[in-house]
């Protein structure tokens, strides 16, 4: 007998449902034509996005001088917002590899909304890196093939060629993770009726999936191997961002502390922002049924795990910098107490730390209009956690002479703006072109074991 | 010559139709070739004889693979092919090796994996399938049963399926298929 489902209770309506009204509710989206409101959001993030392009070209022809970096802040913006998209990438491998490894049924409902917020926000992270070599079109060179530069290859030693491995090999196995749950469930949009251009290539996409045990027998173990290799990537990617820093000398930076802290972090902030994703998409979507208050209220319960953990990380890290007698970590946390870190430092801590504490009510997690605002402003504050971390050490390095200020341009702020809007555009495409809910998980879910005889009966 | 022997195909409305029905026919000497369904049914490998899958040590082996190769290369390119001196690290710096050969090994087993759970179950893109019956996609449980024997042993198996609440059945000499 299958475990009861978490959510049985309060999906008496949809259990039930047949299997064939489950399969057309969760197919309307893909069928149906996009509405006002979805065309109004379109609108507004392809504008910021154009705004977003337009800001990149400006730089790019002109060079990042366009920037407000300078000799000793060389790291600004670019990277703040680079840990920040990757971060939020994180939680798409979370939710559909850690909690399918933890047998959390619940994350179906959300699963390939995360998986695909993964990839977006991949893509908007990797902009940055990119913008900021100056020369994008030498990108290739990151990669090792033999060349005629010598063959000079690169410098594996580097945590720079690390992150460009670690985030490669991320973004591989994400879309990799995510075709192969998509993959019976655009078999079943192939197999409606109904005619148009996009279901003949999902149908083409479908690659000919049948349905027949023998294949489904091998899909579950392949999607539990990728489960497991994807647990691993989350671990190890954050990590790897975190060396990016750790590795180097500079105090703030340089700490053992570092993985577990950006792992968290991005795990955080990515559950953040799916449950804001999540939140707009079951109400635009007509979801409710399928995501629940309980998804909502399970969500809330995670995020709150994670700002009570990296409250503890914070109080680590200025543990470590008091207790270490060391005079450059003390002024780092002087810095971000009283220095001119103080008003990110205190944004991070609040948004971060305090305000998620209204989660511990059990009416709060339960209430969308309580829930959303918390989750949107967790973003807020591990942005400016990213900032704080970027440019402060940058900022206050050994050498006084050294100290310089960093106030972002204009160009900078509205290349920010730009990859939220390109990451909102791709999701509202996303949700006119895919099931935003697994159609076979669901109905596995939902139905696996129900109104069955106890097990001992069937098995032959 | 052997004994003839017929494909029934049988398609159920719901999952514990489809399984009581396959247990009752295979105590009378059926033989369940496939079963069809929108969601993994798990629990029809034991009427299938299914073992489990060989893709794991797949992935192990390609693991190890990649691995391999990733220290092999960048060992040979730091100290070997084209030495360059960073910082005065040693040209053979093993533990910087680490987080790449990790991200390689990741890489090649997750995607060689794939590779080969499509390669095996022929999975093309642009194939079309051939479907048992309609509606497996959406809400239709399928089997396939060869019943060997002729006379008494498929109007039974029929009579069965048909117990167990069948909503379509058809059936074929088992060499119309070849």
């Amino acid at each position: 007998m299958a475990e009861p489902l978490l959510l049985r209770d309060e999906l008496n309506d949809v259990r039930e449902r047949s299997l064939e009204r489950i399969t057309d509710d969760l197919c309307r989206n893909v069928e149906s034509r996009a509405g006002l409101s979805w065309w109004l959001a379109f609108g507004v993030s392809a504008l910021v996005a154009g705004a977003g392009l337009l800001a990149v070209i400006y730089q790019l022809r002109t060079g990042i001088g366009t920037w407000g970096l300078n000799k000793s802040v060389s790291w600004g913006f670019a990277i703040t917002n680079f840990v920040f998209w990757i971060g939020i990438g994180h939680a798409g491998t979370f939710i559909s590899a850690i909690l399918y490894l933890l047998g959390q049924r619940w994350r179906v409902a959300i699963s390939r909304s995360a998986e695909a917020g993964t990839l977006l926000a991949v893509c908007c992270a990797a902009i940055f890196p990119l913008i900021h070599l100056g020369r994008p079109w030498l990108a290739f060179w990151m990669a090792p093939y033999p060349n005629f530069r010598g063959p000079l290859w690169i410098n594996f030693r580097s945590p720079l060629v690390w992150d460009f491995f670690a985030i490669g090999t991320y973004f591989s196995i994400s879309v990799a993770f995510f075709y192969l749950g998509l993959l019976p469930d655009l078999a079943t949009v192939r197999d409606r009726d109904g005619s148009g251009l996009w279901k003949r290539v999902l149908g083409w996409a479908s690659l000919g999936w049948d349905g027949s045990q023998s294949t489904w027998h091998r899909w579950q173990t392949l999607y539990l191997l990728l489960a497991g290799l994807a647990t691993a990537l989350v671990i190890s990617v954050h990590t790897i961002v975190s060396w990016d820093f750790a590795v180097s000398i500079l105090p703030g930076w340089h700490s053992t502390i570092f993985p577990p802290y950006f792992v968290t972090g991005a795990i955080f902030s990515g559950l953040a922002m799916v449950v804001t994703l999540v939140l707009v998409a079951r109400v635009a979507l007509d979801l409710e049924a399928y995501v629940t208050l309980r998804h909502i209220e399970l969500m809330s319960k995670v995020v709150l795990f994670c700002s009570c953990f990296i409250g503890l990380v914070y109080l680590v890290e200025m543990f470590h910098a008091l207790y270490s007698g060391d005079p450059y970590e003390m002024r780092v946390l002087q810095n971000r107490l009283t220095g001119p870190m103080q008003i990110p430092f205190g944004i991070m801590v609040a948004c971060n730390v305090l305000l998620p504490q209204i989660l511990w009510l059990p009416g709060a997690r339960r209430r969308t209009w309580v829930v959303l605002p918390i989750v949107l402003l967790i973003n807020v504050g591990m942005w400016f956690e990213r900032f704080t971390i970027v440019t402060g050490s940058l900022e206050r390095d050994f050498l006084p002479s050294n100290w310089m200020g960093y106030t972002p341009t204009l160009i900078e702020l509205v290349t920010l703006a730009g990859s939220f809007g390109l990451f909102f555009c791709g999701f509202l495409i996303f949700c006119r072109l895919f099931p935003v809910i697994p159609i076979s998980e669901t109905k596995a879910a939902l139905l696996e074991g129900y109104d069955v005889e106890p097990a001992g009966e069937l098995e032959a | 010559m052997s004994r003839p022997a017929f494909r029934i195909t049988a398609a159920f409305a719901r999952e514990v139709d489809l399984l009581a029905a396959l247990s009752s026919v295979r105590e009378h000497g059926a033989e369940v070739l496939e079963v069809y369904g929108p969601y993994p049914l798990s629990r029809a490998d034991a009427l299938l004889g299914k073992r489990p899958t060989r893709l794991p040590w797949i992935c192990f082996m390609l693991a190890i693979a990649g691995a391999a190769f990733k220290i092999w290369f960048q060992v040979w390119t730091s100290s070997v092919d084209w030495r360059l001196n960073v910082g005065g690290k040693p040209w053979n710096s093993l533990p910087a090796f680490v987080p790449v050969t990790f991200e390689v090994m990741v890489l090649v087993a997750g995607l060689g994996a794939l590779l080969a759970f499509l390669a095996r179950r022929r999975l093309i893109p642009g194939r079309r399938p051939k479907l048992p019956v309609a509606g497996i996609t959406d809400d239709v449980f399928a089997a396939l049963v060869r019943v060997e024997g002729s006379g008494e042993s498929v109007p039974r198996a029929l009579k069965l399926l048909e117990q167990q609440g069948a909503l379509h059945l058809s059936w074929l000499e088992e060499g119309d298929f070849r």
